[in-house]
């Protein structure tokens, strides 16, 4: 394989990719006068067109992708993005429309936006939202922002968030930008919430308890209802991570669990695609008592029209500039409109389905460090491997040997050596099985052959990097040689 | 139609390994009390083609695109070569996750690293990140950052900085102990440094300023980071137009700290508003502060160079609630469009395309004050958007051009209640000569 060159030392000068058409109206040169110009983009790429494709070309060719195999990754919920829906957001009127549109000639696409804002409501039984967040953990900050704006209402906005030990590190990252201080909740030996815990650490200084169900181990928290009662007692609030609503959809909504404020991972549970790390989407619902202080605009449907409504007193503001990611969401919208309410139940079930296989698959091999019953995904640990010094790192590494794309890795925090293993719904048995024998070929080599392991990966594009050194090298940029220290 | 692969022959044998007769079993967990007894309240499913009516439905409802419109204001429609469509949209560039697979994941590590690159030569800064979700959020993050950097309880934000971006900012910073306050403009439309002057004190974090402003007008950077500084504080550069870095001098060679913007310039349509690009760019000093991914450069076992994402103990997912930023997913994609855009560009092509959105902004501005009931609202210099003020009533205008086929620009009275009557034009290097004329003309008409 050619090793692709940064597209810096390829450049030379002079050479071009694109023209814009003539200028068409009178050049002045006055009108830069009092203007502080730049003389040249210094080290700024000069290429052709075809060094454009083949370099982009050859790039895209290292990367593992949903579109070439089984991506197992936990909490990611890596499930098949539906082309037919890149299509379908792709459409000229979508993509050329203004955010400062007049709203009487973007009705299509206020349309859009309080229909998913309905449905998403159904699916949750939530009742009102907000497609704002652009992600993840923009949502939880938002989620935070309307529990801790409705508690200074009522006179205390109090100062402490519980948050499971189970949890992903975007929930206490955003409860922290809230304002608030975390106190961790220990998980119990079946990986849940201790409701006695939780009860002890319940004081009328607790804003909210932060949970993700199910849980990051794949557990279904079915406490969920007195968890709440105890919350809801002493005067906070629930909010859910829904990050893991693959497992739920059509079967359970958090708002039948008494949760008051959920987020979706539009770019996890509604199929749209990752894209290398985003875009994503991260929509907000509420139950009434919360919805005042949903973010500016909310879109408003008066008189067969759609309308903008930024008259809202209580409003905690904006979290980022227009409608969110309208595009994303138009993806989300074409999803639910081709599975139906059936295809959507269907969802859960195979991805639990598909996940329970491949636990009981390798629970011989892999050590499961909670026996508890699991959902959509299942975290194994690198225990059994250790005794030969293989670690989840290198049983990651080595499954990439195999085509495959490894687990998750970084948490949860409460089982050492995590490989977070989520399916998703759309893999195949034959994938599935690939996964299996791989992994139980690993299993294997980690006893007989633990160095093959160990030094994994041994045929992707580059081996195993070292990530101490970029941490200390610091090398976060090209220079023109000669210009590396200034 | 669902997306699943599974035969009902796979699903038998594989509830037969697992040792159930029915999927239902496996819900068992789940209280009865908090399952749906009955089917969601969606509609049916669609084909494919039902699918692709029932958006061209909800796309005719739009009639934007039949306009010829000057609206602008954080949102710029600009050409985009083919090529970024084509590249951008290759599944091996779409379907993968954050490159956490540093060794399955080069190529999305590499854009990373050469966007981070791109964006540090036109802001003439050290570093830079792999993005974030957009100009405003990312003015809010460069606060907090200038804000965990200096502890101080003060930042002053320009009133010419856009009202979203305040509005995000503000949102963004009311839980942490940070006072906005705001800093006026002058009659030449750029930040008041006098009043700038009299608000700055030692207990300032941070000034921000953007540039080209609101208003279009471009500030004086210089100057207001030179004030910043000697006052102690750290100076926060925003950018919504960042095809001006293709004529203007870069931030950092003008004494910024901290620039951050919007990307959707480079190749990324308007797209209703998202999704967008927010860029970060900072010196190195302040790298541990620094929010978000970062890609860097090392090499692997065979000695070979290869990029990884690395400082990941600032991060969410290491350090938890002391993280630099909550924010994990970001707007990779669009990171990769900007980077084909810029490359296709090329040094050349930016300079180009800077040069004339304002030579066609220009001669707008020139054509519309010359008319009837239009003055020039400011005197600053201008790259690709202006103000004008209309002699009559700005709603009456609007209609008559409305009826003309024509959107004039943005009324931002409804943000700056003493600029009632006026009109924020923005003209690109999508505009025809002919279609400013037309402005013109028709403006003239109704006036």
């Amino acid at each position: 394989m050619i090793r692709e060159p940064l597209i810096f030392e390829i450049s030379e000068k002079g050479k071009r990719a694109f023209s814009l058409p003539e200028l068409d109206v009178p050049e002045k040169k006055d009108i830069l006068k009092n203007l502080p110009l730049r003389k040249e983009i210094m080290g700024f790429p000069e290429v052709s067109e075809v060094e454009v494709i083949r370099h982009f070309t050859r790039l895209s060719r290292t990367n593992y992708s949903v579109d070439e195999g089984f991506y197992p990754l936990g909490s990611c919920t890596m499930k098949y993005n539906p082309k037919i829906n890149e299509k379908v957001a792709a459409i000229l009127e979508f993509i050329s429309s203004h955010p400062y549109a007049p709203s009487d000639l973007v009705q299509g696409n206020l349309e859009i936006l309080k229909t998913v804002e309905e449905l998403l409501a159904e699916i949750t039984g939530m009742e009102a939202f907000s497609l704002q967040p652009s992600a993840g953990a923009q949502g939880e900050l938002l989620g935070m922002m309307l529990i801790r704006a409705c508690l200074e209402e009522r006179g205390n906005p109090r100062s402490i968030v519980l948050i499971p030990d189970s949890a992903h590190g975007t929930n206490p990252s955003s409860a922290h930008i809230c304002g608030y201080r975390v106190q961790e909740v220990k998980s119990n030996e079946k990986g849940t919430i201790e409701v006695d815990d939780l009860a002890r650490h319940m004081t009328e200084d607790v804003a909210a308890l932060m949970i993700t169900n199910p849980n990051t181990l794949g557990v279904f928290e079915a406490d969920i209802k007195e968890i709440a009662k105890i919350v809801h007692s002493k005067g906070g609030f629930i909010y859910m991570d829904g990050a893991n609503m693959n497992a739920l959809v059509g079967i359970s909504r958090p708002g039948d669990m008494d949760v008051d404020v959920i987020h979706l991972n539009l770019h996890k549970t509604f199929s749209t695609p990752h894209g290398g790390g985003g875009p994503g989407a991260g929509p907000v619902g509420v139950k009434r008592e919360l919805e005042p202080y949903l973010p500016i605009p909310v879109i408003e449907k008066k008189e067969g029209k759609y309308i903008l409504d930024y008259d809202r007193p209580q409003t905690v503001g904006r979290v980022r500039s227009f409608f969110g990611n309208f595009l994303v969401v138009v993806k989300a919208l074409a999803y639910i409109l081709s599975l139906g309410p059936q295809g959507l139940k269907e969802v859960a079930e195979v991805a639990v389905l598909n996940s329970n296989y491949i636990r009981k698959s390798l629970e011989n091999e892999y050590h499961l460090k909670y026996k508890t019953p699991t959902l959509h995904e299942c975290v194994f640990s690198d225990k059994f491997q250790k005794e030969h010094d293989v670690l989840n790192i290198d049983i990651a590494k080595r499954l990439i040997d195999y085509g495959l794309h490894p687990p998750t890795m970084s948490f949860p925090l409460i089982v050492q050596g995590a490989l977070m293993t989520e399916p998703t719904e759309t893999e195949s048995k034959r994938d599935l099985d690939l996964f299996i024998d791989a992994m139980k070929q690993i299993a294997r080599e980690s006893k007989e052959n633990p160095e093959v392991v160990k030094s994994a990966p041994h045929t992707s594009y580059v081996r195993r990097l070292d990530e101490t050194a970029a941490a200390r090298q610091q090398i976060l940029r090209w220079e023109e040689e000669g210009k590396a220290e200034k | 139609m669902g997306y699943i692969s599974l035969s009902e022959k796979d699903k038998k044998e594989m509830m037969d390994r697992i040792g159930i007769s029915s999927v239902a079993e496996l819900f068992r967990t789940i209280p009865e009390d908090v399952k749906l007894k009955r089917k969601l309240k969606i509609p049916s499913p669609l084909t494919e083609v039902e699918l692709v009516s029932r958006f061209e439905e909800f796309a005719q409802r739009n009639k934007y695109r039949d306009f010829l419109s000057f609206l602008g204001a954080g949102a710029y429609p600009h050409l985009i070569p083919y090529v970024v469509d084509y590249l951008s949209s290759r599944g091996e560039f779409v379907s993968p996750y954050t490159p956490y697979q540093p060794e399955v994941s080069q190529g999305t590590l590499q854009v990373i690293f050469e966007f981070q690159t791109l964006i540090c030569q036109l802001t003439g800064m050290d570093i830079a990140n792999a993005s974030l979700y957009d100009g405003a959020s990312g003015a809010a993050e460069a606060v907090l950052m200038a804000h965990r950097l200096k502890e101080k309880p003060r930042v002053l934000i320009p009133l010419a900085l856009h009202p979203q971006y305040r509005k995000v900012i503000r949102t963004y910073v009311k839980n942490l102990g940070v006072t906005l306050e705001e800093v006026g403009y002058t009659e030449s439309g750029r930040m008041d440094l006098e009043d700038l002057k009299r608000k700055l004190d030692g207990q300032t974090s941070a000034v921000v300023a953007q540039s080209p402003n609101f208003f279009g007008v471009v500030e004086d950077l210089g100057k207001i980071s030179d004030m910043a500084h000697s006052a102690g504080a750290l100076s926060v550069v925003v950018i919504t137009e960042p095809v001006s870095l293709g004529l203007l001098e870069a931030p950092g060679a003008l004494g910024a700290d901290i620039v951050t913007g919007e990307g959707q310039p480079f190749g990324i349509p308007l797209s209703f508003g998202g999704p967008y690009l927010g860029f970060m760019s900072c010196s190195k000093e302040f790298v541990r502060q620094f929010p978000g991914r970062i890609a860097g450069e090392t090499k692997d076992v065979e000695g070979r160079r290869g990029f990884v994402l690395t400082l990941s103990t600032r991060e969410q997912f290491i350090r938890r609630e002391r993280a630099t930023s909550n924010i994990c997913t970001n707007q990779a994609l669009c990171a990769l469009r900007a980077t084909i855009f810029l490359e296709t560009l090329g040094k050349e092509g930016l300079r180009d395309l800077a040069w004339q959105n304002m030579q066609k902004a220009n001669y707008a501005l020139e054509k519309l004050s010359q008319a009837k009931g239009i003055n020039r609202k400011f005197s600053g210099s201008i790259f690709n958007e202006f103000v004008i003020e209309l002699s009559a009533d700005i709603a009456k205008v609007e209609t008559a051009l409305r009826e003309k086929g024509v959107i004039p620009g943005l009324k931002i009275g409804e943000f700056y209640p003493g600029l009632g009557n006026c009109l924020l034009v923005c003209v690109t290097e999508t505009h025809k000569k002919e279609e400013i004329d037309q402005l013109a003309s028709f403006l003239e008409e109704a006036l």
